[in-house]
């Protein structure tokens, strides 16, 4: 489904992804892990098609990027740790207005499932200005299915929740993964990455360094390796 | 560092002499002006400086085109010199425009459309240089000078000609009788040489501190990749 | 009217594990202009309603309207002679001035909380994003017109309600508009983003401010239609020339 070779991004004259190669197959859901700075922001935001690879080859669902952004867009869902939320709409308002830019058909219809989705049907009228962070995470997941898309890109959801609400998230990207979507999250958490993906990848010196499947290691063992891998 | 390649060093001895060649023409070779007197020199320079500012605007306006067809550095480096340059010569324009005004229409301005345009053109480039100093990523900023620069440039001709069309429906000029003074006077012979030996003179100055400033900032890039390096080994 | 068997469907998604299929949406020729054209009414749409929410940019725009024609009251003297030459200047400078706020205001809304990436990750044509902002503050800023121009007109005894008047406040509003969204959301990105609107703006937008003080002048005295059409024409081209232009940078701006 998706498929990065030798991806080099530069910033000006400064490198953060030096020839990365990362792939993930249909139906998989990917943790990327590592430090600050590592690129892991930058990965995803190339795959999300919002920036652009300075050098190498990406692929989504036999599309490269970015000449064939168009196509490609119309099959991603994004959550990024911005909300990408109006505050002034109401949550329903909000999840019209990226329905209408999707083209989606039964709107409506849709619109309320996927408010039903992320639990917010009861806040549907309310002001996305009085949500919690977490509820605003929730609403966003909701915006990045509206339109059924085969592949989720999601950067460090979890940041700025509180446990019970990354709780609530985590059973919902189980719930959203499980419907057979390839599903790409980048990650402070190795832990909760470990838990929640098939497969974790750690991101470091702009290559990535380590890749474990799950089962593969003993989850004490995990943060060792990020140790060993990352120099840290 | 990169020495100085030979042709720039012969271009710096050259423009050298032209413009001192120039003095010699401008002063002393053309003619005095009948009505004007000796202020009337001031043109020469006055008028080369104007053109030269408005080349160096479409030479970064091209410039920035070409940027954001190619995405290379170095189009951008010559857009930033030319407009740092072309602001210099924006200013002789304007500040000899008032010199040559004072004494023969007793005042420091004229709403003449050439130097209205000419002033906003300054203006413009001074937006441009702050535009790109409020702006950190390095990509973000060349391609934000790229586009200004091409709109901006667009606007000028527009400019001038709705202060031509209004001038021709308004004359003013304060403090002059004359409803069209534009600074038109006949040239002889000689003033046409000495005029366009100025423009020549100004053209070489001006691609002679081109090559100057562009050299500068690719060395400047050059010392802040080294230290990027050895900050970062 | 198409039988039923003939739409193409693109069902809601059943709950439970299913196989994702690939959306069943073919992009035939006139379904991407309907997609093109659907997703500026979305935004419009979109602006107004959060504008209808917050009245933050129309109240700003208005009273700051109203602080300036003020200011110009007392700066220019507006007596009942002087008014007939300056109407034209005051209103045009008042325009320029508050539509700054508006502009400014409707693009920071998309930077600030990365909504910009929310309307980039759409499926359409950046330029649909570019007109459907600029749409959306082409009708705000008529919308302040709308309010200003009977103000004044019962502020100083100006009948200003000439049609003619309202297709220059329309001609002029689109130019400042169009090159004011292209610039604004350059500007929005920059750490000295309120003052450095005005700067890039005013002199480029310089020939609409002409040409619409002229044509509305003109207009209010009366003057032969001979002369207007100079300046009418003078828009429209100004309008033509940068929506093009406009249309052809937008996607440089906001493609990293």
């Amino acid at each position: 489904m998706i498929e990065v070779r030798k991806l080099v991004k530069t910033f000006g004259r400064k490198p953060v992804l030096r020839g990365l190669d990362f792939s993930v197959p249909e139906g998989e859901f990917v943790a990327v892990v590592g430090p600050n700075g590592a690129g892991k922001t930058t990965l995803l935001r190339i795959l999300a098609s919002l920036a652009r690879p300075t050098l190498g080859e990406v692929r989504l669902a036999g599309r490269r990027l970015p000449a064939e952004a168009g196509a490609v867009r119309r099959i991603l869902g994004v959550v990024s740790h911005q909300p990408l939320l109006y505050g002034d709409l109401t949550a329903e308002e909000n999840l019209r207005f990226y329905g209408r830019l999707y083209a989606v058909s039964e709107l409506e219809a849709r619109v309320q499932q996927a408010l039903e989705t992320v639990g917010l049907r009861p806040h549907r009228r309310d002001l996305v200005r009085t949500f919690s962070r977490g509820m605003q995470q929730r609403l966003s997941i909701g915006r990045a299915i509206l339109h059924e898309p085969l592949v989720m890109l999601l950067d460090e959801p979890h940041t700025g929740l509180d446990p019970e609400a990354a709780v609530m998230l985590d059973r919902l990207l189980g719930q959203v993964a499980g419907e057979g979507r390839t599903v790409v999250m980048t990650s402070h958490d190795l832990q909760r990455a470990a838990s929640l993906a098939n497969r974790v990848d750690v991101l470091a010196g702009g290559v990535m360094a380590a890749s474990v499947r799950k089962g593969e290691l003993d989850p004490e063992e995990l943060p060792a390796l990020y140790r060993s891998v990352t120099g840290a | 560092m990169e020495p100085m390649p030979r042709t720039l060093k012969t271009l710096n001895w050259l423009t050298a002499a032209l413009f001192v060649a120039a003095l010699y023409m401008v002063f002393l070779y053309a003619p005095r002006e009948a009505v004007m007197g000796d202020v009337q020199r001031v043109f020469y320079f006055h008028v080369s400086a104007g053109w030269v500012g408005a080349v160096a605007f479409l030479v970064t306006a091209i410039s920035g085109a070409v940027f954001l067809a190619r995405r290379n550095p170095k189009w951008d480096r010559l857009a930033v010199a030319s407009v740092e340059i072309g602001m210099v010569f924006a200013f002789i324009n304007i500040v000899s425009g008032a010199i040559w005004a004072r004494p023969v229409w007793n005042t420091w301005w004229t709403w003449d459309p050439r130097l209205v345009t000419a002033t906003i053109m300054e203006l413009i480039y001074l937006a441009y240089l702050m535009l790109r100093q409020g702006i950190e990523d390095p990509d973000r900023r060349a391609r934000f000078g790229s586009v200004y620069g091409i709109v901006a440039f667009i606007s000028v001709p527009i400019t001038f000609l709705s202060i031509r069309f209004f001038r021709t429906i308004h004359p003013v000029v304060i403090g002059s009788g004359d409803p069209t003074a534009e600074g038109t006077f006949d040239m002889t012979p000689r003033m046409l040489q000495a005029f366009l030996f100025s423009l020549l003179t100004f053209s070489l100055i001006y691609m002679t501190l081109l090559w100057h400033r562009v050299r500068l900032a690719r060395m400047t890039e050059h010392v802040e990749e080294r230290r990027m390096q050895l900050t970062s080994a | 009217m198409p039988e039923p068997g003939n739409r193409i469907e693109v069902r809601a998604a059943p709950t439970g594990p299913r196989v994702p299929t690939a959306p069943a949406t073919v992009a035939r020729g006139d379904r991407l202009v309907a997609g093109y054209l659907r997703a500026i009414a979305a935004i419009v749409r979109k602006d107004l309603a959060a504008e209808l929410r917050s009245r933050e940019l129309l109240g700003a725009m208005l009273v700051f309207s109203l602080l300036l024609i003020l200011i110009f009251n007392f700066a220019l003297e507006l007596d009942a002679r002087t008014r007939q030459t300056v109407t034209a200047g005051v209103l045009w400078s008042t325009f320029a001035f508050a539509g700054t706020l508006g502009l400014n205001r409707s693009m920071a809304l998309e930077v600030d909380r990365g909504c910009l990436d929310g309307l980039l990750l759409a499926p359409v044509d950046r330029s649909a994003l570019f007109f459907g902002k600029a749409l959306g503050n082409l009708i705000f800023m008529l919308l302040v017109a709308a309010t200003i121009l009977p103000a004044y007109s019962a502020l100083y005894n100006v009948n200003l309600f000439l049609p003619g008047l309202m297709g220059v406040v329309l001609l002029g509003s689109i130019g400042y508009v169009v090159v004011g969204t292209l610039l604004s959301s350059m500007a929005v990105q920059a750490r000295t983003r309120d003052i450095l609107l005005p700067l890039l703006l005013f002199p480029v937008v310089l020939p609409v401010v002409i040409a619409a003080v002229r044509a509305t002048s003109g207009l209010l005295q009366a003057v032969p239609p001979e002369e207007i059409r100079g300046w009418i024409n003078l828009l429209i081209a100004y309008d033509v020339i940068f929506t093009a232009v406009a249309f052809m940078t937008f996607d440089y701006i906001v493609e990293e």
